[in-house]
């Protein structure tokens, strides 16, 4: 398969580029200045693409890729494929389910409890010397809190599971009710909203729930709610978000995602009720190496044709 | 027609007063009362009382503030004393073998704080391994447009979680991990009976085989010092500590240098020796994460602490069974 051109579109991990470099003819995409040149010269033998939840195969970057056929994500995210242009071209698209499933879902609790019980400010407190002086201010109870959530696929599953060992009580909103599930089901959002005290966002990036959490929700959720997401940024409201924080409307956020990472609005820096981190979902060493393995076996299974592994497409 | 009596002092003993006596010891730095919890339902004795001389030998409830200490001296300045009301999960500033001597019952704050500490120990443990802290400072600094690249942290899922103390706070630590995909261990005094994880009869061992070790146990002369270098070592270059019991379970000064020297991956700590002072060699360190003893401190569990301590000294003078009484053993 070494004939294969495989295009990355970002740096990922050095062990996915050794591995694809084992197997196949690596282009890496990101250092090169004069990308439309790139593709030209290169376009013939180019039959796959790796991207990740920041740079996918979108339809200007498929059009230039005419031999393209198989897009392998190093993400469970696809929100940044252009999936109808792969089905309308038979480009087959994999991601990284499962694997990551876990690490989601424990950092979504850890932020929750992080931004309650304000972790993350307390040991600024004691690294700046504060402690001397003043004990730290009471911080508000996890265990036992309402826990909202909205998309109960793998993650959001997860993330109840673990939240019900904390005795909290579980909700959740998802395009339809899940008849096997226990939790209360809300066909809206708002009313998940006014019902939860913790609104944690796991469910996929599509145009329907894009901004999903806007001015309305958070006002729902109120000055005593948090949000957590561990999504995409594109589901919050981000402009709404901020102003909700600055003025009280909402009592916190532990956020993994923006709407332009690397960008994060610089309002939220002063602020003790939240907690920010940099898209770190599924950012350990475990986990790193499997969606890797999962990537490679996907584009193995493609040019050997056997079955995909893990398809979106 | 008579005047009415004049109003009495506040403190002033009131004969026609028929609520019990409580004696409030405190260390005179603590500014902070909890007198307000006290006297709807109890009369209380201070050393400002004009009439305390008197009434302190005859009195039969102490109320200690943690951490002023309970020691023979005080039992001595005290001797009607029958029961001592703490308030504090941990009571390691009241000597319990003393009052055990003298028939002295005494109690702690029970279960009111358990599920804020188990809380606050998972959250310090997912913090260590996803480095949460450290990747909220490097947002805030604004690295991250600049750098990108952030190190990777370690899964919580499938480690193996030793426990060491067993009691109220650690059942719940375990319980929350579980669907965590941990591997529960613990270390206890006894083993346990209808307990589904493996016991170590040594923390030795228990840390030889674990990847993060959580101190939940009481402090007592066993006790201090607990973790030393040959736990530590035993518990590996991968291994993290999670300490939200008591600083003096651990020895601080092996536990900075195995830190800095890089001898285990990381710590989060709620607890320190010698509070409020904590070691700066630590302040520079992004794998561990630092808390100023507030484990228990949220208003849900001082207001299950103001019942504990109300409802154990209700049963005290009524003569009934205490709430959570701590015996020595």
């Amino acid at each position: 398969m070494d004939n294969v051109g495989v295009l990355m579109l970002c740096p990922i991990s050095s062990y996915l580029e050794q591995e694809l470099n084992k197997r196949f003819k690596l282009l890496k995409f990101w250092p090169i200045t004069s990308k439309t040149e790139f593709l030209k010269e290169n376009s013939n033998y180019i039959r796959a693409v790796v991207g990740n939840s920041a740079c996918g195969a979108d339809s200007e970057l498929i059009d230039s890729l005419p031999k393209l056929e198989i897009v392998s994500s190093y993400s469970v995210g696809v929100d940044k494929i252009d999936l109808v242009k792969c089905k309308e071209r038979g480009i087959r698209v994999t991601n990284t389910p499962d694997v990551l499933t876990d690490d989601v879902a424990d950092l979504a609790i850890g932020l929750a409890i992080a931004t309650l019980r304000k972790i993350c400010v307390s040991d600024g407190f004691v690294r700046n010397g504060l402690w001397k002086n003043r004990d730290f201010e009471l911080t508000t109870k996890f265990s036992g809190k309402s826990v909202g959530i909205v998309g109960l696929g793998r993650i959001g599953s997860a993330i109840a599971k673990r939240a019900e060992a904390f005795g909290c009580s579980l909700s959740y909103h998802s395009r339809s009710q899940k008849l096997d599930i226990n939790y209360k089901y809300y066909s809206n959002i708002i009313n998940l909203a006014t019902n939860c005290e913790i609104l944690i966002v796991a469910c996929s990036l599509t145009e329907e729930s894009r901004h999903i959490i806007n001015r309305e929700v958070i006002n729902a959720l109120g000055p005593k709610g948090i949000i957590i997401n561990v999504g995409r940024g594109a589901h919050v409201d981000e402009l709404e978000l901020v102003s909700a924080l600055l003025e009280g409307r909402l009592g916190g956020a532990g956020l993994d995602v923006f709407e332009n990472e690397p960008d994060v609005p610089e309002q939220l820096f002063g602020l003790e009720n939240v907690v920010l981190v940099s898209h770190v979902g599924s950012d350990t060493v475990e986990t790193c190496k499997a969606m890797a393995d999962l990537v490679i076996e996907n584009l193995e299974a493609y040019f050997m044709n056997k079955t995909l592994v893990t398809s979106v497409v | 027609m008579a005047s009415p009596p004049n109003p009495q002092p506040i403190g002033s003993p009131d004969p026609n007063d028929n609520l019990p006596l409580v004696l409030v010891h405190r260390l005179p730095q603590f500014t902070t009362t909890f007198n307000h919890w006290l006297q709807p339902h109890f009369r209380i004795l201070e050393p400002s009382d004009p009439s305390f001389s008197i009434r302190s030998k005859t009195v039969r409830a102490l109320f200690c503030m943690g951490p002023t200490p309970v020691n023979s001296e005080t039992l001595d300045q005290f001797p009607s004393v029958e029961c001592v009301v703490g308030t504090s999960a941990g009571i390691d500033h009241i000597d319990l073998a003393e009052c055990n001597r003298r028939r002295v019952m005494v109690t702690n704050a029970g279960d009111a704080f358990s599920e804020d500490v188990a809380d606050y120990a998972v959250g310090l443990l997912i913090d260590v391994l996803r480095r949460v802290s450290a990747a909220d400072r490097f947002v805030r600094g604004g690295l991250w447009a600049v750098n990108g690249e952030y190190p990777l942290g370690s899964k919580v899922g499938g480690k193996r979680i030793g426990i060491v103390g067993l009691g109220s706070i650690g059942s719940m630590v375990a319980k929350r991990l579980e669907p965590f995909g941990c591997i529960i261990a613990y270390n206890s005094r006894r083993k346990k009976l209808n307990v589904p994880f493996p016991y170590y009869s040594t923390v030795q061992d228990l840390a030889t085989n674990s990847d993060a070790l959580i101190l939940c146990c009481s402090l007592t002369s066993e006790t201090r010092h607990l973790i030393n270098k040959d736990v530590m070592m035993a518990l590996g270059k991968k291994g993290v500590v999670i300490n939200v019991g008591r600083g003096a379970l651990v020895d601080e000064k092996e536990l900075v240098e195995f830190l800095v020297q890089g001898e285990i991956a990381g710590a989060g700590l709620d607890v320190f020796e010698d509070e409020p002072n904590v070691p700066k060699e630590l302040f520079g360190l992004d794998n561990v994460v630092l808390s100023p003893h507030k484990a228990v401190t949220t208003p849900e569990s001082i207001e299950r602490l103001r019942k504990a301590i109300v409802g154990n000294l209700d049963a005290f003078f009524a003569n009934k069974p205490l709430l959570s009484q701590v015996k020595f053993e």
